[in-house]
């Protein structure tokens, strides 16, 4: 699946390239055919973060205190983890740990 | 979790943006708000999150017409929202209001230099004069000499003290009648938080207080008290509003990065723990048996100081007589703690949003 993902508020420096948006093709899980955001959140943090995972993802969710967008609404209203992902989709992260 | 059952969400799970807003009733919902778990689109939510803003100045008397009011800007989300905002809210309700960016340079070689670079075209983008004052300026000292004099080992103890007073400094210098800082709500319940777990009665006492200092030269007052740090930076995302955040993954001061990971925790749980426990800094009394340290102000700079002269005066007689170390071991508890976990790195956070307790 085709997926833009987008990391701001800082978790970009987290990544092995620490540019922020980042074109993926992410695989369904296997048997399910369907790439949900449980799923998708332990992919980037297998393929794309490079150091200190602790600042993205606590448990099998994002560290609270990360925004999640899906196509630009706030994840909360779209499932959160359950939520599933569709071609094309754009998901974006942003940390709003400190920095102000 | 609570939170998330209550509106259906499990039933619907799949779709982006498939319920609409509960305010217009129109559009499709982009947020939960986070202090009242009502889903809004990106239009109400402006609106209501500028007019709580506004409410807030109202409700406290913030500001009188014609102050001049210097709004400390970093670069980074809060005070950038706050600029924008504070922008917008003064022409629309004409607070008459005298507004421009302060920003500190504490003058660190290659540092600051990205974060000044995003005040620069703040200025620009939201038409409001800037001001950027340098520890040069204020101390006579940049913090690159400060460091050649006494060595990276005690740095520190000069960045914390020089800090907290670098805003109130350069306000005096341009005359300003106030300060702003973009401290929200999050970062309110977390100062309660560490107060408690330090014992810091005095301080636990005045850190909710929205304006601080009201007896010093220049009051300093908090427009996002009651914001929280999620609409904020949703309001900086959706309004493409322009930030610098590459410091907030370095925390400088670890016993605060875990009283804010426990905010953050509790939060996910129940959005309205913060309210709640600012409300519980604000209700707390001091019982008449507390002793309360005596508040002076310094003789040479008039900042808030119990000793005759305050930390930052002492440590610039050191520098200026070449004896840097002087003031520097007899550090009260507070200061020399918060800022022994940290590294050069965090002299890069402007105004000191982690290593001290300004409030
Ligand atoms: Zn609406
Ligand atoms: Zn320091
Ligand atoms: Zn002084």
């Amino acid at each position: 699946m085709h997926l833009t993902l987008e990391f701001g508020g800082g978790l970009e420096l987290l990544l092995k390239s620490s540019t922020k948006v980042h074109k993926v093709e992410v695989p369904p899980k296997d048997g399910e055919g369907k790439v949900t955001m449980k799923g998708l959140l332990s992919w980037v943090k297998a393929n794309l973060i490079k150091e200190r995972p602790e600042m993205f993802v606590k448990g099998d969710s994002v560290r609270p205190g990360v925004l999640v967008l899906i196509n630009d609404c706030d994840w909360e209203l779209c499932g959160g983890l359950d939520a599933e992902l569709e071609e094309k989709d754009v998901v974006v992260f942003i940390s709003t740990l400190h920095g102000g | 979790m609570g939170s998330s059952v209550a509106d259906g969400a499990k039933l619907q799970p799949s779709r982006a943006g498939s319920r609409l807003c509960v305010r217009c009733g129109e559009r499709k919902a982009a947020l939960k708000r986070p202090k009242t778990l009502e889903q809004i689109c990106r239009e109400c939510f402006y609106i209501v999150f500028e007019d709580e803003i506004h409410q807030t100045i109202v409700d406290n008397s913030l500001f009188k017409s014609g102050e001049r009011v210097a709004i400390g800007a970093s670069g980074g989300k809060d005070s950038t929202v706050l600029a924008y905002v504070l922008s917008e809210l003064n022409r629309r309700h004409n607070y008459g209001l005298d507004l421009f960016l302060l920003s500190v340079d504490e003058g660190i070689t290659g540092y600051r230099d990205d974060s000044l670079e995003t005040v620069k075209r703040n200025e620009i983008q939201y038409g409001l004069p800037l001001k950027i004052v340098s520890y040069k300026d204020l101390y006579g000292w940049t913090m690159d000499d400060i460091v050649k004099a006494i060595g990276l080992k005690n740095n520190c103890t000069f960045c914390g003290v020089f800090r907290r007073q670098a805003l109130d400094r350069g306000a005096a210098l341009l005359k300003a009648d106030k300060i702003v800082t973009g401290h929200n709500a999050d970062d309110i319940a977390e100062t309660v938080l560490l107060n408690i777990l330090r014992g810091d009665i005095a301080r636990l006492s005045r850190c909710t207080f929205i304006t601080t200092g009201e007896d010093g030269p220049i009051p300093r007052c908090k427009p996002f008290k009651y914001t929280y740090e999620k609409e904020i930076v949703m309001y900086a995302y959706f309004k493409k509003l322009d930030y610098f955040s590459t410091e907030c993954i370095y925390s400088p001061n670890a016993y605060r990065g875990f009283a804010r990971e426990f905010i953050k925790d509790l939060e996910r749980m129940r959005p309205r723990a913060i309210l709640d426990i600012i409300k519980s800094g604000e209700n707390f009394r001091i019982s008449t048996t507390t002793k309360m340290p005596e508040q002076g102000t310094c003789e040479r700079c008039g900042y808030i100081s119990s000793q005759r002269l305050c930390k930052a005066c002492v440590l610039l007689d050191g520098l200026n007589r070449g004896l840097p170390k002087l003031g520097i071991g007899r550090t009260k508890a507070g200061d020399g703690k918060e800022h022994a976990k940290h590294s050069e790195r965090s002299t890069s956070s402007l105004q000191g949003k982690h290593g001290n307790f300004d409030f």
